[in-house]
């Protein structure tokens, strides 16, 4: 296994009886450790996906209309601080800001920040804020929130609603839509996929003309079409699933050639022949050999399928097809970007941005570290 | 004869995800011109990379020992193939001084191009002669190696020809450079037995004809009785015994050689039981200190094979084996 | 069927269709096995050997009913049933499974890599429903097993963790597992090292006369099947050309390509000068074979008769057999 330093013979002969009975999983978690942008990968991988699941708890406000700041639109990032020129303190502190509107400014509302003492307002932990019902439980408490006003530390939009709650919850949402999305296309590759190469033959051409007929539409138009057929009185629920619906079944058809071809090659395996010259049933031998055997590459295809799911979302909801408001993801996020104003001006409209950039690296890194990892046995020695 | 190739210490190890293994450990031998060496020995026995290192194909991860030497003496002077590392350098080795044949033909010759063009390819690299000359070369070596209907063949593709023929053709290729030294990895071992025959005959002659060397890998002791005119048998990356084909088939003097002898089924005795060597070969990981073939040594002597490891003791004048039975017959303990 | 025939063969040919050929015309085959009789003793170790495209794998395939019969009748009768391969119910064909089993070439690919070696070998007797309770099939397990010389722990772990000789032990313990009958070892040792081939082949020895097995060792290592075999059909071109009991065939070979193939097999002593011809040239092509005997384009003797009708099998004796014209004037 890995690089092991002189040890005792039973301890020697303890790790390789570790190896000898270590199953298909053990082994490809084994050469997963070792790789080290895939193990990083990971745990940005859980650490966002965590912060998605429990963003009404890490942000302190909600990310929809209700919890916006009416005094601080377009607001800048609100960065804490422990001191200043009045001295430092334990507990961080922003300023208040006020806005005004005068002759100097050209009559234009401008946000000023007061920096005298009394004009600190100091971060809370744990603290009261707007109530939420994360799993049927009412809760009301945030992981942070400040005891006068509201603080921002991505700054606010136009309409002043808090940026990084929104990041947040938008990151809650892309997963959501592509899970759902992954798990139809999944389905869907598996069932025909799954029948095109176990049965080969006519079965499978007939399937195989059903697939790239799919894929060879276009998805723009695709879109643009269902887009003009959904109906304004969907709720953003509605339309969410909707959306998820379609992705998945548009993007089904990579998986399941890719399915096919590892059970065309599978079913010829000598260990499946010798399962028929027993009498194994279809279902016996896909059971017992050929879905054990793709599972690792099929775990693979689905870890690598997600950030196209969610790059498909973003880019539909970005062009207006996909998500509208309330309803949060980064490409509802970044609709309003195109201004010069805000390209020129408030810049943080970009930081969930670069959340994203994360997240699909991280799936990226996972994935290939999964599929270097993926098959133990593919060097086996003759 | 003059002696064409002198390896001296080749040693390596690999660098893989499982730790540092050793492949090969110390292997020493020479080469005349016109002199077919075998190279015997089973699974793990580092046949493969020895001759591999003597092109220095192995991969990458491939660590050579600091004493390794291995030089070809070639008409202008002795060549260090330690020492060549560019892909300019290493040419005038691969494919010109050196060429190499393999066990799976099919697997050498590049599927959608004719073989024709494989070989006039493989000519314009190595010479400088002219496309129509080396067309015509590459005919009358398809003819000389017995493909009957050579131009024909010519144009056609790999998998248009029979197994036989395409091992043919495949030598056809490899000695139209005109080698020094050919290096042939297991080459009869995927054919069939009567097609094996006609292979190696076409080899002996070849090498009456050409005069160039070869080495001859094989774990089928049969084919390398029939061809070779000295044979070096390894085990788990070291020489074992080695010497004149007669006097180490015939007088079989390392415990694994014997075993391996005797395991063989015999046509002219097949009363005799067949006799395997017990145990299992270690894992390359798990190489035994001292004599390699300690662990599974029949005629063990105890803590002197199991943490010494034996020199070369000579049985008779290039018959040489690398076994402590022998050592302490020599000191005469 | 004559004494204590197990399973025989009767003029059995096994064809493939291949794509091609005129529209109108006959569709083109690839004639794998054709026309082959033979019978195999209760209890005998049978040796089927020929080189690349004989049909021998084919032909030990057709007997498992793993390979389809175009034509002839195959015959299992083990005291206990009496089944015709060709038209058997599909209740037969499971009971026959549990009574004829393979043992496969490649030690590698032949066992699931994803399996423990306990479940490799217990599956037949999951598919085949041989075994009531989980701890009964254990049992039987670890009796084949330990036959096999595998050890109680090696049970536990997966097949990356063996070498090709255990492979291929772990391989044959699946095989006999559900106590056939019959079973056929395609190759079984052909990518073992020889030092390991020996234990191999002494160990199956063993077992057949411990279980009371009949094999058909189907190889194209003749020194092999030499040593293990007591009887040996050769074939060419998926046609039968000779078949004696061993020591018969190698004293007294009387089909030329038996001749060729014997003294084709390079000897341990460099001095030994075949005096037995070299064949030369090659098989024919398998879609458009020439009339008559097969063997006519290596044959050194071949005359008009081989070139126009295909020699059947006449008896030399001894239960030699041989299919040859010439094979009397030829010594």
């Amino acid at each position: 296994m890995s690089n092991i330093t002189d040890t005792s013979p039973a301890a020697d002969q303890k790790l390789k009886e570790a190896y000898f009975t270590a199953s298909q999983g053990q082994l490809i978690w084994q050469r997963f450790k070792r790789n080290k942008s895939a193990l990083a990968g990971a745990w940005v991988l859980i650490i966002l996906i965590l912060s998605g699941i429990f963003s009404p708890f890490l942000t302190p406000y909600d990310a929809s209309i209700a919890g916006r700041d009416k005094d601080y639109l377009n607001g800048a990032p609100q960065v804490p601080s422990f001191c200043d020129d009045s001295g430092c303190s334990l507990r961080p502190f922003i300023y208040t800001y006020e806005r005004t509107r005068s002759f100097k400014t050209n009559f234009r509302w401008v946000s000023e920040e007061k920096t005298g003492l009394e004009d600190r307002r100091y971060v809370t932990f744990f603290s009261k804020g707007m109530e939420y019902t994360f799993l049927g439980i009412k809760f009301d408490r945030h992981l942070y929130g400040v005891d006068k006003g509201q603080i921002h530390i991505f700054g606010t939009d136009s309409t002043g609603k808090d940026i990084f709650s929104r990041t947040l919850t938008a990151v809650n949402t892309s997963m959501a839509v592509g899970t759902i999305g992954v798990l139809i296309a999944f389905f869907l590759a598996l069932l025909i996929g799954g029948v095109s190469g176990y049965y080969g033959g006519k079965i499978d051409s007939v399937l195989q003309m059903v697939t790239d007929t799919v894929r060879t539409i276009p998805n723009i138009p695709l879109f643009m079409a269902l887009a003009a057929f959904v109906p304004d009185t969907w709720s953003s629920e509605e339309r969410f699933f909707f959306i998820s619906l379609v992705l998945g079944l548009i993007g089904w058809t990579t998986l399941a050639r890719r399915i096919r071809t590892h059970l065309l090659s599978e079913r010829n395996q000598e260990y499946v022949l010798a399962a028929q010259l027993c009498g194994a049933s279809p279902s016996h031998v896909i059971r017992r050999h050929l879905l054990p055997s793709f599972t690792s590459y099929i775990i693979v295809d689905l870890v690598i399928s997600f950030p196209y799911m969610i790059l498909s979302e973003t880019a539909l909801s970005f062009i207006g097809l996909g998500l509208k408001d309330p309803v949060n993801s980064l490409g509802v996020m970044l609709q309003n970007v195109t201004s010069a104003d805000v390209l020129l001006n408030y810049q943080w409209y970009f930081i969930p941005v670069i959340f994203f950039i994360v997240l699909v690296l991280a799936f990226v890194f996972v994935g290939d570290g999964l599929r270097d990892a993926a098959d133990p046995y593919a060097d086996t020695n003759k | 004869m003059t002696r064409l190739l002198d390896v001296e210490n080749l040693t390596l190890d690999f660098d893989t995800d499982e730790g540092r293994i050793t492949a090969v450990d110390g292997v020493s031998f020479s080469l005349e011109a016109g002199e077919i060496m075998g190279l015997v020995g089973e699974s793990g026995s580092g046949k493969s990379v020895t001759a591999k290192a003597l092109m220095k194909l192995n991969a990458s991860n491939a660590i050579y020992g600091q004493n390794t030497k291995i030089s070809l003496n070639l008409a202008d002077g002795p060549v260090d193939i330690m020492s060549l590392s560019t892909a300019k350098e290493l040419k005038i080795v691969r494919g010109g001084a050196i060429s190499m044949i393999f066990q799976e033909p099919m697997a050498s010759f590049a599927p959608a191009i004719t073989i024709g063009a494989q070989m006039v390819e493989q000519l314009l690299i190595h010479t400088s002669m002219s496309a129509l000359k080396a067309q015509e070369v590459s005919i009358e070596m398809l003819d000389r190696v017995g493909i009957s209907d050579a131009s024909t063949r010519f144009k056609q593709y790999a998998f248009e020809l029979s197994g036989g023929m395409r091992q043919r053709a495949m030598i056809a290729m490899a000695l139209s450079t005109n080698p020094k030294l050919l290096i042939a990895d297991e080459p009869t071992t995927a054919l069939d037995v009567t097609i094996q025959a006609q292979v190696i005959d076409l080899m002996k002659d070849l090498v009456k004809d050409f005069g160039m060397g070869i080495v001859f890998i094989t774990h089928d002791l049969g084919v390398i009785a029939q061809t070779a005119d000295s044979v070096a048998v390894m085990y788990l990356g070291r020489v074992v015994e080695k010497g004149p084909v007669r006097q180490v088939i015939g007088n079989p003097s390392h415990p694994y050689t014997q075993g391996l002898i005797k395991a063989l089924p015999r046509l002219d005795d097949l009363d005799s039981p067949l006799t395997p060597i017990p145990g299992d070969i270690p894992s390359p990981l798990e190489r035994p200190n001292g004599c390699v073939f300690n662990t599974r040594c029949s005629q063990f002597l105890g803590s002197q094979c199991s943490a010494e490891i034996p020199e070369f003791t000579p049985i008779s004048h290039d018959h040489m084996v690398a076994c402590h039975i022998y050592q302490q017959d020599q000191k005469g303990t | 069927m004559k004494r204590d025939t197990l399973i025989s063969a009767t003029n059995v040919s096994v064809h493939y269709p291949i794509s091609g050929g005129k529209l109108l015309g006959p569709k083109p085959v690839v004639r794998a096995v054709e026309n082959v009789t033979l019978n195999i003793t209760k209890g005998s170790f049978f040796g089927l050997v020929g080189e690349s495209g004989s049909g021998k794998t084919t032909l030990g395939r057709a007997m498992l009913k793993a390979a389809p019969i175009t034509s002839g009748v195959v015959n299992f009768n083990d005291g206990k049933v009496n089944y015709s391969l060709s038209n058997m119910s599909s209740k037969e064909l499971k009971d026959y499974r549990t009574r004829a089993q393979l043992i496969f070439q490649d030690p590698y690919a032949a066992l699931s890599p994803r399996m423990t070696v306990r479940d490799i070998i217990a599956e037949p007797l999951e598919i085949m429903q041989l075994t009531s309770s989980r701890e009964e099939t254990d049992k039987r397990v670890r009796e084949i097993a330990a036959k096999c010389r595998l050890n109680l722990e090696h049970l536990r772990r997966f097949p990356h963790a063996f070498s090709g000789g255990q492979r291929q032990r772990i391989s044959i313990a699946r095989a006999l597992v559900s106590e056939p009958k019959f079973v056929v070892a395609d190759e079984s040792v052909a990518a073992l090292d020889v030092s390991i081939q020996a234990d191999v082949l002494n160990l199956l020895k063993e077992i057949q006369q411990e279980m009371g097995l009949t094999f058909l060792f189907i190889s194209h290592d003749l020194s092999v099947v030499a040593h293990i075999c007591d009887h040996v059909a050769v074939m060419y071109f998926g046609r039968l050309v000779e078949t004696a009991p061993t020591r018969e065939l190698f004293n007294n070979p009387r089909h030329p390509y038996t001749k060729a193939l014997l003294s084709a097999i390079p000897s341990l002593d460099p001095d030994a000068k075949n005096l037995a011809q070299k064949l030369e040239g090659e098989i024919p092509s398998p879609t458009n074979p020439p009339p008559g005997c097969k063997f006519q384009t290596r044959c050194p003797h071949a005359v008009d008769i081989c070139r126009r009708d295909e020699p059947q099998l006449e008896s030399v004796g001894n239960e030699h057999n041989v299919a040859c014209h010439r094979w009397q004037e030829l010594i």
